[in-house]
């Protein structure tokens, strides 16, 4: 346990000292080695309120909701420790035009941001399914983010019968 | 960590035709703990358990990079993820798990395509 806190006070401790080579450390370590890509933790995810992870994810609070991003999770979920949610975005999934990276939030939970995917066109579909822990009945939202830079999102109501957070 | 961990599995199809969609199933037994708890008033307070889940699933095929997600602590137990890929040519999609303990588990899966 000591040995957790340790690394993770160094690491904060690097970062803010020299991010700047941090980033650039990070960058060099995804290039050279696929399979550790993004290791980097993002610090979205220890956002405390779904404003800052908004802010902290997509810059901004109020994405404009679309039919293009289809996100399924059910009405009720009983365990609030496995509830599944899939989302699908509308895309071509070319080079030229494509889903990057799409943000799943549970706007209740103490840690708001759940998870981020980054797709490439050779995902063919900008499409994940998994199950999510939620703490109280609460809105999950997922954020999708074009190659070019637009925005969309979709919410929808889960409500939870017993809290995914005992 | 004496608990079940590991054992990351994958479950594709093992064959597709150049153009189909895969779909991609795996599986990693882990613990995902949060390292919160709700106390009796309902309020998440830190538990005796730290956080530790995992962080990073990145998926490459033929070594080219193909899909990563990074998780927080809201991700169940024992965690499932689907994902797809578009089949072109033949190779080995490979997985890798990493925690934020310094854990790291892989598996690989052949795909033909004709």
């Amino acid at each position: 346990m000591t040995r957790v806190k340790m690394r993770r006070r160094d690491f904060l401790r690097i970062t803010l000292a020299a991010g700047a080579t941090a980033g650039l450390a990070a960058f060099a370590r995804r290039r050279a080695c696929a399979d550790n890509a993004a290791v980097q933790p993002s610090q979205a995810f220890e956002a405390r309120t779904l404003a800052d992870a908004l802010r902290q994810t997509v810059g901004k609070g109020d994405v404009p909701l679309s039919a293009r991003v289809k996100l399924k999770a059910p009405a009720t979920a009983e365990n609030g420790a496995e509830v599944p949610v899939s989302v699908e975005v509308d895309s071509p999934m070319t080079a030229d035009d494509y889903v990057k990276t799409v943000y799943l939030y549970v706007d209740k939970n103490p840690k708001p941001l759940a998870s981020e995917f980054h797709f490439t066109p050779a995902s063919g579909r900008a499409y994940f399914r998994l199950r999510i822990k939620m703490g109280d009945t609460s809105n999950v939202r997922a954020v999708a983010k074009t190659n070019k830079g637009l925005l969309m999102a979709a919410v929808r109501e889960v409500r939870v019968t017993i809290s995914g957070c005992g | 960590m004496a608990q079940n961990i590991g054992n990351p599995m994958i479950s594709m199809p093992a064959s597709a035709k150049k153009g189909d969609l895969v779909e991609i199933h795996c599986l990693i037994m882990h613990p995902m703990a949060t390292g919160l708890h709700k106390d009796e008033q309902g309020r998440f307070v830190v538990a005796e358990a730290p956080a530790h889940f995992v962080r990073t699933v990145a998926a490459s095929f033929n070594g080219k990079p193909l899909m990563t997600a990074q998780w927080g602590i809201a991700v169940s137990t024992n965690p499932f993820l689907g994902f797809t890929m578009r089949a072109e040519q033949s190779g080995t999609l490979k997985i890798v798990w990493q925690d934020n303990w310094g854990g790291r588990w892989s598996a690989e899966s052949k795909l033909a395509v004709s």
